[in-house]
């Protein structure tokens, strides 16, 4: 009767044994004129709240795998030629999903470079998994500063870090019109819009401005009423603030049914995404930071001039064969998506290899330019992998010619597609 | 932490308690007839979300009428519910059908997330608003105040003016005594749950018209139910409506004076001191 | 006051722990992550069971020790650099004490009033923690990597977070088989049956919910210091807890091998229908329709069913 009890054992067994079959990884041995796969994982939000911006990321990072489909694959000095292929999974937008599936990435499926998933609660937990097994990831789409402060050995960020996406909103903003003395900050309470948050308020304090408002809503919220009418009550000249792209826009439509008049209104993620046109007049004069427009110029001249080399596509070609292949302008989530495995794709050209401590070697020396903008990482054992040289532009919804709203460049002043506006 | 948000945010949590109060004489009800506290009642809640949702961007039917739907649809799935998770153990511990219960939240959650997945969806409606000054009263919601009252005056002649409604007050009195009169208690029981669902479904296709949503919104709004119940008194309809004004005036008004991230855990407090001092309810047991 | 029948628990621990050094015998991490999780439920599933399958209270909202827990744990080794066993010891016997301090009022409410209160007392912490700035606020607390050096890395660090985690899950059986086997867990079972067997069923049911809280909150401190991360939406996962509770309830609540044999069926199934992309919110529908099978007609669970078709087997699976 004992054989019960072993038995019973005998499911967990099978249990714990399901979905563990172990695949041969792709050698890192090169040998010349081989065609090799680069195995590479990621997971999307393909549902959940991040989905929107996810799958622009994702767009991003299949037009880049396409691209270099179509150019033969990446060619390394030895011969060898990487065949970059996907594997990746729906995350649901939740960082315990996250940690799971990256875990099954590197154990299961035995891939060769990681990407990160999209915002920076999950960006975070997953970097967390790759740096415990030593995987190399380049990460878009998460922006925290925090994440990059903790000794990481082998993350690498090609977004902006958070601290910066308000401060310049700031700047604008004074500039436009240096009356404005009493600012709301109502932002969502995770990892990325704290650590916008944490950076803006101290900054516009330093400048004068006075916070008659400063309060965290939790992630998922759609009643803003609360917030609203404490604004309303402080009567501020300037609201900023916001989250991620599903938060944003309702704050937007409320502020806006709720007839808000603040004169400057500047939110995170949302007002760059397409999709923000939706909630129609609402999105006028709306302000958002973004890592990257289809107006931004960075070219070969450009490069030039900064004493760095070019790399990849040019903007335009981006542009064009992004609205080819999805019907779809792409955002800077996409151009983020597409920008993680162009950085990859010269580091492994630079290494030429696959071994990670070589690639690591040829990221951490990496200054170059792409359509994207500057790419630098931190070598500062502290910040190890963070962005240091790429910088934002800021978008406004305005109304052009035709009636119609649209977004465009309104700071930096060199960098301007228009004249930013005061809301009315 | 302004006291001139004192008076629209208590006007906003106004409007929005009787929305509340809807979906919490559902809870009630059910219980109130049956001493079955429903756990299924956060996914029936998003459900009726769904049923204006998939007619509204599927057909183009207006939000209102797709509400008559999902009030109707409530019924039905009331009764189905019934007859599958709880008839069978209507007289086990009230463990037993707090796990059947339950398990039909999970079954709703599970199936509304792998069809609907768990990206935000919005019925986008305007009615424009009315106000000045301070004060902006969206038309959707003054819409949904008075589709709320309306609802809670059908119940009440449902339950006080027809056949139906006396069985339904006779069973939750004395289920064993009424069954001596003639009553069919298995029917008035199901009914009962049918009518507690559709409450809960109607009050979720007004939200719909409200805020964006997702399957598991539900779980908010379940959570608001239970503490207007044990304020208003476990199975007392009434109580469940004026409990649900209490708590939506609580929430606006404790927005003034308290961050509005705490304003979650003022209400799970309350719930917990209200269970722990007066299981009861503060307005008294069912009527 | 341990009578021993049949060399039940020596046989399911050596069974165990076979099973927990398969993955390290053959060197598959991807193995050892699934039966890390795996025994992380065992511990949640058999904690639960203590309250719920001895005495009949249920306690929906058990995972509020998990996350307290976690979050006092990941609080001393961030900023104390407590190494993890001190940690994760200092972090459970507060969680423990504020068992006893909610368990006093709380189990004085009849059942579904109970349930309900532990709901409510998980959301409440939830919240609050989410509010709470010392603990990251709704952001949550990260492990600077260096925490990680002190045993030799992070991936040795995982590997210790597994042994432990396997040591707790092992304690906890054998502390569910002692408590049914003694007095005490007589005594339980008596207030289950509503009977009265003169002893003070309070007390009785306080210490039962006490030494439930134990367990669940180390398990929370070694899963959260694996994760490197603890937020509260994570720590505080309601469906978790009520996923422990079907476990329990399916492979038999108030037997030990039930929730053992409940745990492994669960997470064997999840992890089948996790990357799937069709059937990733299946994983709901069918735990909830196992767990209405087994309350409309299973009321044991599959352990409790074994014994009752078998009698035979009663004196070999406890």
């Amino acid at each position: 009767m004992r054989g019960i009890t072993v038995a019973l054992a005998l499911v967990g067994l099978l249990a714990a044994a399901c979905g563990g079959t172990t695949t041969p990884g792709a050698g890192t041995s090169g040998q010349a004129t081989v065609k090799k796969d680069l195995i590479i994982g990621f997971t999307a939000s393909q549902t959940g709240a991040q989905n929107v911006a996810s799958n622009k990321q994702t767009e991003g990072i299949k037009l880049w795998v396409d691209d270099v489909t179509k150019a033969g694959g990446i060619k390394l000095k030895d011969g060898t030629i990487l065949m970059p292929q996907i594997k990746s999974y729906d995350d649901q937008s939740a960082t315990d999903r996250v940690q799971a599936l990256y875990t099954k990435l590197i154990n299961d499926d035995k891939v060769d470079f990681l990407l990160s998933p999209y915002s920076s609660g999950l960006v975070k937990a997953a970097a967390v998994v790759s740096e415990q097994n030593g995987k190399v990831m380049i990460t878009a789409g998460g922006a925290d500063d925090a994440t990059m402060e903790q000794g990481f050995r082998n993350i690498y960020q090609v977004y902006t870090p958070a601290s910066k996406y308000l401060t310049g909103a700031i700047d604008l903003m004074l500039k436009l019109d240096p009356t404005i003395k009493k600012v709301a900050i109502v932002n969502e309470k995770d990892s990325f819009s704290t650590s916008v948050v944490a950076a803006a308020k101290p900054y516009a304090e330093s400048k004068g401005l006075q916070v008659v408002v400063n309060q965290g809503y939790d992630t998922g919220t759609v009643d803003f009423g609360p917030f609203i009418n404490q604004i309303s009550a402080a009567a501020p000249d300037a609201i900023i603030g916001g989250g991620h792209l599903p938060d944003g826009t309702t704050l937007a439509k409320q502020l806006y049914e709720k007839k808000v008049s603040a004169r400057f209104v500047a939110l995170l993620v949302a007002p760059p995404e397409p999709t923000f046109a939706d909630i129609g007049d609402a999105a006028q004069f709306i302000v958002g930071p973004s890592q990257w427009e289809t107006q931004t110029k960075y070219s070969a001249e450009a490069a030039k001039t900064a004493g760095v080399p070019f790399y990849g596509p040019t903007g335009a070609d981006f542009t064009t064969a992004y609205k080819a292949k999805f019907s779809a302008p792409p955002s800077y989530h996409s151009a983020g998506g597409y920008a993680a495995g162009l950085t990859l794709q010269k580091a492994l050209e630079d290494a030429g290899s696959t071994d990670p401590e070589k690639v690591k070697t040829a990221l951490d020396k990496d200054d170059f330019m792409t359509f994207y903008g500057r790419i630098k990482f931190s070598t500062d054992p502290k910040t190890h992998g963070k962005q240091i040289a790429h910088e934002m532009v800021y978008v406004q919804w305005l109304k052009g010619s035709d009636g119609k709203l649209a977004t465009q460049i309104v700071w930096p002043a060199e960098a301007k597609s228009a004249d930013p506006q005061l809301r009315k | 932490m302004s006291v001139d948000a004192l008076v629209p945010s208590a006007i906003d949590g106004l409007m929005l308690g009787f929305v509340y109060g809807l979906a919490a004489m559902g809870l009630t009800l059910i219980f109130g007839v049956m001493r079955v506290i429903n756990l299924s009642h956060g996914p029936v809640i998003a459900l009726g979300m769904f049923v204006v949702y998939v007619l509204f961007t599927g057909a183009g039917v207006n939000p209102y009428l797709g509400l008559i739907a999902a009030a109707g649809l409530g019924i039905l799935f009331g009764v189905a519910i019934y007859f599958v998770a709880v008839d069978r153990i209507i007289n086990a511990p009230e463990l037993t059908t707090l796990l059947a219960t339950y398990s039909v939240n999970l079954m709703i959650v599970g199936v509304a997330t792998s069809v609907f997945t768990t990206t935000p969806r919005a019925v986008d409606i305007s009615l424009g608003s009315v106000g000045g000054s301070g004060v902006t009263i969206l038309g959707t919601h003054a819409v949904a105040v008075a589709i709320a009252i309306a609802g809670a005056a059908l119940l009440y002649a449902i339950l006080f003016r027809t056949r139906i409604g006396k069985s339904i007050r006779a069973v939750a009195n004395n289920r064993a005594a009424a069954e001596l009169m003639g009553i069919d208690s298995r029917r008035v029981l199901a009914l009962s749950f049918g009518i507690g669902t559709s409450l809960a479904m109607t009050s979720g296709a007004l939200l719909s018209t409200l805020f964006s949503f997702t399957p598991l919104s539900g779980a908010t709004y379940e959570v608001k139910s239970f503490v207007i119940v044990v304020l208003g008194g476990l199975g007392n309809p009434t109580g469940a409506l004026v409990g649900g004004i209490v708590l939506g005036l609580l929430e606006g008004v404790s927005t003034v004076f308290i961050p509005v991230s705490w304003v979650p855990v003022l209400e799970y407090v309350i719930f917990i001191a209200i269970l722990l001092v007066r299981p009861t309810g503060l307005l008294g047991a069912r009527a | 006051m341990i009578r021993v029948r049949a060399p039940f628990l020596p046989a399911l621990l050596v069974v165990l722990a076979v099973v927990a050094a398969l993955p390290l015998a053959v060197n598959n991490n991807s193995l050892r992550e699934e039966l890390f999780l795996m025994f992380m439920l065992i511990t949640l599933a058999s904690s639960i069971n203590i309250i719920m399958g001895y005495t009949g209270y249920v306690s929906f909202g058990h995972i509020v020790f998990f996350g307290l827990g976690g979050y006092f744990a990941f609080y001393l080794m961030q900023n104390f650099n407590a190494h993890f066993l001190v940690a994760a010891l200092a972090g459970a016997i507060p969680a423990s004490a504020i068992a006893l301090v909610i368990g006093v009022p709380i189990l004085r409410l009849r059942g579904a009033y109970f349930a309900l209160a532990t709901i409510g007392i998980n959301e409440a912490m939830r919240t609050a923690i989410n509010n709470f700035e010392p603990f990251g606020g709704a952001v949550g607390m990260f492990f600077n990597f260096s925490v990680y050096d002190t045993y030799g890395g992070a991936r040795n660090a995982a590997l210790l977070a597994y042994g432990v985690m396997v040591v707790v899950a092992l304690a906890t059986v054998t502390t569910s088989y002692l408590i049914r086997r003694s007095k005490f867990g007589l005594s339980l079972m008596a207030i289950r049956e509503d009977q009265d067997v003169g002893i003070d069923p309070a007390r009785a049911k306080v210490v039962a919910y006490v030494i439930s809280s134990f367990f669940p909150a180390l398990a929370g401190a070694t899963f959260f210091f694996k994760n490197g991360i603890i937020e509260p939406g994570v720590a505080f996962d309601l469906l978790r807890s009520i996923e422990s509770l079907v476990m329990c309830v399916l492979g038999g609540t108030g037997t030990v091998a039930g929730p053992i044999v409940g745990a492994a069926l669960y997470e064997w199934l999840r992890g089948f229908l996790i990357t799937t992309p069709a059937l990733a919110n299946f994983q709901l529908f069918l735990a909830g329709l196992l767990l209405l099978v087994v309350v409309l007609f299973v009321t044991a669970g599959l352990v409790g069913w074994l014994r009752n078709r078998y009698p035979v087997l009663r004196a070999y699976i406890q």
